[in-house]
């Protein structure tokens, strides 16, 4: 078990082009940490380099305090995870976890113990025997990660891993892998370009932009306290609504009318700019009408007309289209390309109480909880109005979480060992069937 | 629903008419052919035959079917052995998945099916010896296979040797070019990989008992640094050894298959000079390009160098025979239909699919000298391929090249569970 720390580090092609441009990261030893951001930002470059599959270019990469800049990656002990998962059909489950121990010529009673001691976690105790053709999706996929597990490397790292299965079996194995991790709490990086995913898994995510990181916290730090309009943008689904907006003291005037925020440090925080980027999520907002009189208070109502809206059981989302000035449009524009977005830049998504009865064509009356609010340089990015100190209060909530769900997942290890998965045969059936 | 097929496909036309708005899995058309000794695959993949020809269709993402059939497309440009790319189906109803189309090897064989039918000693050496080859071949390129076995690998008969042909590109990755670390960390996934299969090789009981996985899997290793090493190494040599130590140095690489394509000498002062040699990633084909110049027959590099030495001794016997010189041209189409055409009509039916012809021919004239030697006179090229044809070729294992089965009908295909692969495959939703 290790900590990975990358002191700025910077990957350069050829052409110059930075790749990944001064990253420095401490991933502690059994995170597990999250590398997201959209296609060439980087994520999977850096991964590459922790592999030893790039070279860096400058900065430093220490592996269990170790530096490992010029270390051939077979030397780094670290584990890619479903690298090999070609199942051999005429080896048992045992072998096929045993292999990568027979070909380091491993002592036979050490395959004996760190192939029962992996499958205990796996819960492939009682297929040990049994040939891959009778191992549901599911367990087959487990039996590879049995391979890495088995290697006793210091870290396990994942690159897009679950890219090439279908909805369902990405889902289990989602939660496969961050059962199993917490178990063993092996250090784990794991580069995926899904900010669901990134969100569900990770005790903490690193956000990348063209090779720059932009953000490192746990999931809800992220969401809560973006630090830049990407990462606000990106982090969220639907993604945050952009406004542009002039400031009048408190006093916002935006395309969808003017409110106060009420919150003279946020005033402040806009300094001597005329115009400000409102931030917004889509939850944030409300059907006024369903607003009770004292939460109303804490907020503040706009007047818009609704152009389309879906109603999807457990809420509904309304669209509201609205001006802005060409060159924020344009902006707008950009990031949303960036994100790879479908979602149009000027127009507002409000996700309201199922019950509203807001209809398409409404002149509709809309809350909005001032307190989550956000404004942005629309220049730089940059949120103004960042709260440090929650913030710093939701790292340490994460780490306690971390802390508990670790020691509830070895509790449970240890409680569970002997008894067999039931979903097991049910995968059994499946395979003959099919 | 959109197919984007490479011209020209007047042969894949006829795909056309598939049910592709089906799910692959769930097709009966009567085209589907069952492939015997197939590699793994975590995609469903099935046979079609259509117009002569057989091709392999395989369901995926289609993010990832477009990058497979881009990184064959440029296999295949390059020169580097790998399966051809006919297209692929995308858009298809109900947001399924594309199907990637390629075209499936004539007369090749799978890793398996040649340790299960061994023929002239034991096929390990010579089939590590091929896929080395392949990969360094790759990486000289800079692909990184991210995936190399043998179960990914076709291997054709090549004159009593092998070629190898890649068929998966699912983890290959192009770049400029490879770093060591990724060379040595592609290298080490092989090295797995190949172990394991032999693993399991063993387990089906097809692996002869000397043979070690593990020392094999290293040797791999070994063979690939010597091949690497030999290719791209840097030397310095002195100015009056120039000449030699150059012309040595070229006679190496061609020996180990490869062309070169630029020889660099850069002054390294008083020592003398340094000596860099670019290779030629492709494949060598002028042996092949020049038989198929003069006879239109299609061969792999060893088979057209053998069938080009029979054409010159033959056009040396037509011109004993004329007493005046004979244009290789003509000779090599008097050869054609002399020769050769009548050895390969004389094929029985019965035993015609065992090898593909050319690799028959090629046998026939091995077999010829092998008379000659023990019978101590000539033999004519028709006596020997009606000995071969009585003696030698009804052995050749018919599982030996991979072929098409008609599709055994639904009920048939319980009765074959018993065959893990089999199962591994259909109850296979990854």
């Amino acid at each position: 078990m290790a900590e990975i720390t990358l002191k700025n580090i910077v990957k350069r092609y050829g052409d110059g082009y930075p790749a990944v441009n001064d990253v420095s990261l401490e991933i502690k030893d059994g995170e597990f940490m999250i590398l997201v951001g959209p296609s060439g930002c980087g994520k999977s470059t850096l991964l590459r380099m922790i592999v030893g599959l790039e070279d860096i270019t400058s900065g430093e990469l220490r592996i269990g305090g170790k530096v490992v800049n010029k270390v051939a990656p077979r030397e780094r002990n670290l584990a890619m995870v479903f690298q090999n998962y070609a199942l051999y059909p005429h080896l048992t489950v045992f072998e096929n976890i045993a292999f990568p121990l027979r070909l380091a010529k491993t002592p036979e009673d050490e395959v004996q113990r760190r192939v029962k001691e992996t499958a205990e976690l796996l819960e492939l105790t009682d297929h040990l025997d049994r040939k891959p053709a009778n191992l549901s999706g599911g367990q087959r996929q487990r039996v590879a990660m049995g391979r890495a597990i088995v290697r006793e490397a210091d870290a396990f790292l994942f690159d897009e891993p679950l890219s090439n299965l279908d909805a369902k079996l990405r889902g289990q194995m989602r939660t496969e892998i961050s059962r199993l991790q917490r178990r063993l709490g092996v250090t784990t990086v794991y580069v995926t370009h899904d900010q669901t995913e990134a969100m569900t898994l990770g005790d903490r995510v690193a956000v990348l932009r063209k090779g720059v990181l932009q953000q490192v916290g746990s999931p809800r730090e992220l969401y809560e306290q973006p630090t830049n309009l990407f990462v606000a943008g990106f982090i969220g689904s639907p993604s945050m609504n952009f406004l542009p907006a002039t400031v009048d003291g408190t006093v916002l005037d935006t395309p969808l009318g003017r409110f106060d925020m009420r919150d003279r440090r946020k005033a402040e925080a806009v300094g001597d700019r005329t115009v400000v980027l409102v931030g917004i999520r889509p939850e944030h907002f409300e059907d006024a009408s369903l607003v009770g009189d004292d939460r109303r208070e804490r907020g503040a109502v706009v007047k818009a007309r609704v152009d389309v809206t879906e109603w999807l059981g457990n809420e509904l989302y309304a669209y509201v289209p609205y001006e802005a000035p060409a060159d924020v449009a344009a902006q707008l524009r950009d990031l949303s390309q960036e994100l790879d977005s479908d979602q149009l830049r000027t127009q507002a998504v409000v996700a309201l109480d199922a019950s509203s009865l807001i209809s398409p064509g409404d002149e509709a009356e809309l809350w909005i909880d001032t307190s989550r609010v956000h404004l942005f340089d629309p220049a730089t990015g940059e949120n103004l109005t960042r709260d440090e100190e929650r913030a710093a209060a939701l790292g340490r909530l994460a780490d306690k979480e971390r802390e508990a769900q670790r020691r509830a997942q070895r509790a449970e290890a240890e409680a569970t060992s002997d008894t067999s998965d039931e979903d097991e045969d049910k995968g059994g059936t499946e395979t003959a069937a099919g | 629903m959109r197919f984007v097929f490479k011209p020209p496909a007047e042969t894949a036309s006829g795909l056309l008419s598939l049910p592709w708005h089906e799910p692959l899995a769930s097709w009966r058309d009567e085209r589907l052919v069952e492939i015997r000794h197939r590699g793994l695959s975590r995609h469903t993949v099935r046979f079609v035959a259509e117009a002569g020809a057989v091709y392999a269709l395989k369901e995926l993402d289609e993010r990832l079917a477009r990058r497979e059939y881009k990184l064959l497309r440029k296999l295949r440009e390059l020169g580097i052995p790998a399966v051809e790319v006919t297209g692929i189906a995308v858009d298809r109803p109900g947001g399924q998945d594309a199907v990637l189309v390629t075209r499936f090897l004539d007369h090749a064989s799978s890793y398996r099916a040649l340790f299960a039918n061994p023929r002239g000693g034991h096929p390990a050496d010579r089939l590590l010896d091929a896929l080395v080859e392949l990969l360094v071949r790759l990486h000289l390129a800079g692909f990184m296979w991210g995936d190399c076995s043998l179960s990914n690998t076709l291997f054709k008969l090549d004159a009593g040797a092998f070629s190898a042909y890649l068929v998966d590109t699912e983890t290959a990755e192009l770049h400029p070019s490879l770093s060591e670390g990724q060379r040595t960390y592609d290298l080490e996934l092989a090295r797995e990989r190949i172990a394991g299969e032999l693993f399991d090789l063993d387990a089906a009981g097809l692996l002869p008992p000397d043979l070690d996985p593990v020392a094999v899997a290293d040797d791999t290793v070994r063979r690939y640094t010597a091949l690497w090493d030999e290719l791209t190494r840097e030397e310095i040599i002195r100015p009056e050894e120039q000449r030699l130590r150059i012309a040595e140095r070229l006679r190496r690489i061609n020996e180990l298959g490869f062309d070169v394509d630029e020889v660099e000498l850069i002054d390294a002062g008083g020592e003398g000079s340094r000596l860099r040699v670019r290779t030629v990633v492709a494949e060598p084909g002028h042996h092949r390009r020049l038989l198929f110049a003069r006879t239109g027959l299609n061969a792999q590099e060893n088979q057209a160098r053998r069938l080009l030495n029979d054409i010159a001794s033959y056009r040396g016997h037509l011109e004993r025979e004329s007493g005046r010189p004979v244009s290789e041209a003509l000779a090599a189409s008097k050869w054609l239909t002399e020769v050769y055409d009548p050895v390969v009509r004389a094929i029985p039916d019965d035993l015609r699919g065992r090898l593909d012809e050319v690799e028959i021919f090629y046998e026939v004239l091995e077999h010829r000298g092998h008379l000659e030697r023990t019978l101590g006179h000539d033999v004519s090229t028709t006596a020997a391929a009606r000995d071969h044809f009585r003696h030698v070729l009804p052995h050749v294992p018919e599982e030996l090249t991979i072929k098409p089965i008609p599709r055994t009908p639904p009920d048939g295909e319980r009765a074959a569970g018993d065959r893990p692969e089999a199962r591994a495959r259909d109850g296979g939703s990854d």
